[in-house]
């Protein structure tokens, strides 16, 4: 009984695994290939399918004039966007966290929680809704297809997430840390740079490295707000994705597009196993 | 503590969100209330046409919010079930724990565009793995160009992309549960099945139900995939609301019908999801 449901357990870790891996290994093969091995037939296994050649990846790093896809300004671009706009939120985010957990609102009706409902639920919002009025609200104020544009939309779309995460991880840093600073005499603005903030480094990570994510995955309003001047990564990505589709550059540039953001993926696994982010995501 | 200051902590933040959203929500309102489109771009006053035109003879945006709400509820409980099932094979021994866990959380650091392009390449009818892999059984499905299929492959790329997102949110929560009820239930004698029904699942509830409401806000985004897995078709089979919006004011600029849509679909799903939340909180948390 017991052995067979480990059996079981290590069938489904490892055919998940396998889910996971599939496209990249498949994306990884195809950029070693040339038109003749794309469409002559399936092949898998560079030198026994097929032979390797670097074209895929050497069109990434040549000047568009000369055939490349010239993929480094808008890596630098998008780097640029999220960094910024996650900076943003999260210091904006984080403020506005400290001050919906310690102390009490009332407004009318409106309550601590209500105030923190209106900042998650601007996630309801679909790109889609938001990206006609800011094409309109941009191009007047002569901000369309540049990158503070972008950043000040992506604002919108990451300081939820960061008020989302810092006021569960603030709910759990106990009151009394703030109240003995203050009555060791710090003014509120000290208290909570000098005592809270340097408790919250676990939260503050988490909270950074989602902005990071779902700024850096966002397609939708650089591909409708930006068209030639700026552009940012997925989009020129998917501008490859045109009719006589290039297999090779088009698999090494999302490989090369996707990396950084793997290494996430070790950070936040580093936390969950230390236990930090349990809280932060609860 | 001093009244004044909580208000210099709140209002950076809730000023800049106002200040960027306020203009997008009652230019929307007002937009929907006009005949903007490429030939008449201008913000003249009609009254409520569009919402009669919406309520009357668009059964296609209809067709695809029923669309969405299929594809969406459809992947997120999958992702769901498949999300526990891992966390919960992860969350204590397991050989290798943290290789599986880096694996599995990989897929939501990925941009779903660009996965998106991958796995057009994945499911091509003749050139990709899946149907040449399949040809040894002596068939081809039509991943994309099949209406019905088309739709599951949608919800393939979305539960590999989204997965990660529910079995993060849960593990965490695994991990953060108090270690008493566990022991209890072991000096009880409970086996693995009955452990997990009366102590994991019932601790767990409120972290699901936060999860499940999170990924269907985000599912019902559901965006990215469809417009590069099959371009809302063959037909509008895989066309979701979000994806007609964009067709209405993007491709058409008919504008003013767009923000009617918009701000149509805004108020059904911010209802729908209060109640969900609210049906999800009674039949997961039973006193």
């Amino acid at each position: 009984m017991h052995k067979l449901y480990t059996f079981l357990k290590y069938s489904f870790v490892a055919l998940w695994t396998m889910f996971v891996v599939a496209p990249f290994l498949w994306a990884l093969s195809t950029s070693f290939k040339d038109f003749q091995s794309v469409t002559s037939k399936v092949t898998y296994i560079p030198w026994v399918d097929f032979k390797p050649t670097l074209e895929g990846w050497r069109v990434l790093v040549k000047s568009p004039a000369r055939g490349g896809v010239d993929i480094i300004e808008p890596y630098f671009n998008s780097i640029f966007v999220t960094c910024a706009a996650s900076a943003i939120s999260i210091i904006l985010g984080t403020l506005a966290a400290y001050a919906l957990s310690r102390f009490t609102f009332k407004a009318g009706f409106v309550r601590n929680n209500d105030i923190t409902f209106f900042f998650i639920s601007q996630r309801i919002m679909p790109p889609i809704v938001l990206s006609i009025p800011f094409f309109i609200f941009l191009s007047t104020i002569g901000l369309l297809d540049s990158l503070l544009g972008l950043v000040v939309v992506y604002i919108v779309l990451l300081m939820p997430i960061a008020v989302w995460i810092m006021v569960d991880f603030f709910n759990r840093v106990p009151k009394e840390l703030d109240e003995t600073a203050l009555i060791d005499g710090c003014n509120p603005y000290q208290a909570f740079y000098k005592v809270v903030l340097p408790n919250s480094i676990p939260g503050l990570i988490v909270a950074g490295m989602f902005c990071i994510i779902f700024g850096w995955i966002d397609f939708f309003f650089a591909f409708i707000l930006t068209f030639t001047e700026v552009q940012l990564l997925p989009v020129k990505v998917v501008a490859l994705n045109s009719s006589v589709t290039p297999w090779w550059s088009l698999s090494a540039s999302a490989l090369v597009s996707v990396a950084p953001l793997i290494i996430v993926a070790f950070i936040v696994e580093r936390y969950l196993s230390k236990g930090n982010l349990s809280g932060a995501l609860k | 503590m001093n009244f004044k200051h909580k208000y210099v902590f709140l209002f950076p933040g809730l000023f800049v969100l106002i200040g960027i959203l306020i203009f997008p929500i009652v230019f929307t309102v007002r937009l929907s209330l006009s005949g903007w489109n490429s030939y008449n771009p201008e913000l003249n006053f009609i009254g409520l046409d569009n919402y009669v035109r919406l309520f009357t003879e668009d059964p296609r945006f209809w067709e695809a919010f029923f669309r969405l709400t299929f594809l969406s509820v459809t992947t997120v409980i999958l992702q769901y079930i498949i999300g526990f099932a891992l966390a919960l094979m992860v969350w204590r021994d397991i050989k290798f724990k943290r290789f599986f866990r880096v694996m599995f959380l990989i897929p939501m650091m990925t941009t779903p565009v660009i996965m998106t392009v991958i796995w057009r390449t994945f499911f091509h009818e003749s050139l990709g793995p899946v149907n040449d892999l399949l040809s040894v059984f002596g068939v081809a499905p039509k991943w994309l160009t099949d209406p019905a299929l088309a739709k599951i492959t949608v919800i393939i790329v979305e539960v590999w992309q989204w997965t990660p997102f529910m079995f993060l949110l849960l593990l965490a929560g695994l991990l953060s549960l108090p270690k008493e009820p566990f022991l209890a239930a072991a000096i009880d004698g409970a086996g693995p099945i009955r452990k997990f029904v009366y102590v994991t699942f019932p601790l767990m509830a409120p972290i699901s139900i936060g999860a499940i409401i999170i990924r269907l806000i985000e599912a019902s985004k559901i965006m990215d995939t469809v417009f590069v897995l099959t371009s809302g078709g063959p037909g509008t089979s895989t066309e979701t609301s979000t994806f007609y919006i964009f067709i209405r004011g993007l491709r058409e600029f008919q504008m003013g019908y767009a923000a009617t849509l918009s701000f149509t679909y805004l108020i059904i799903m911010i209802i729908s999801l209060t109640i969900i939340a609210k049906v999800l909180t009674k039949l997961m948390i039973k006193d």
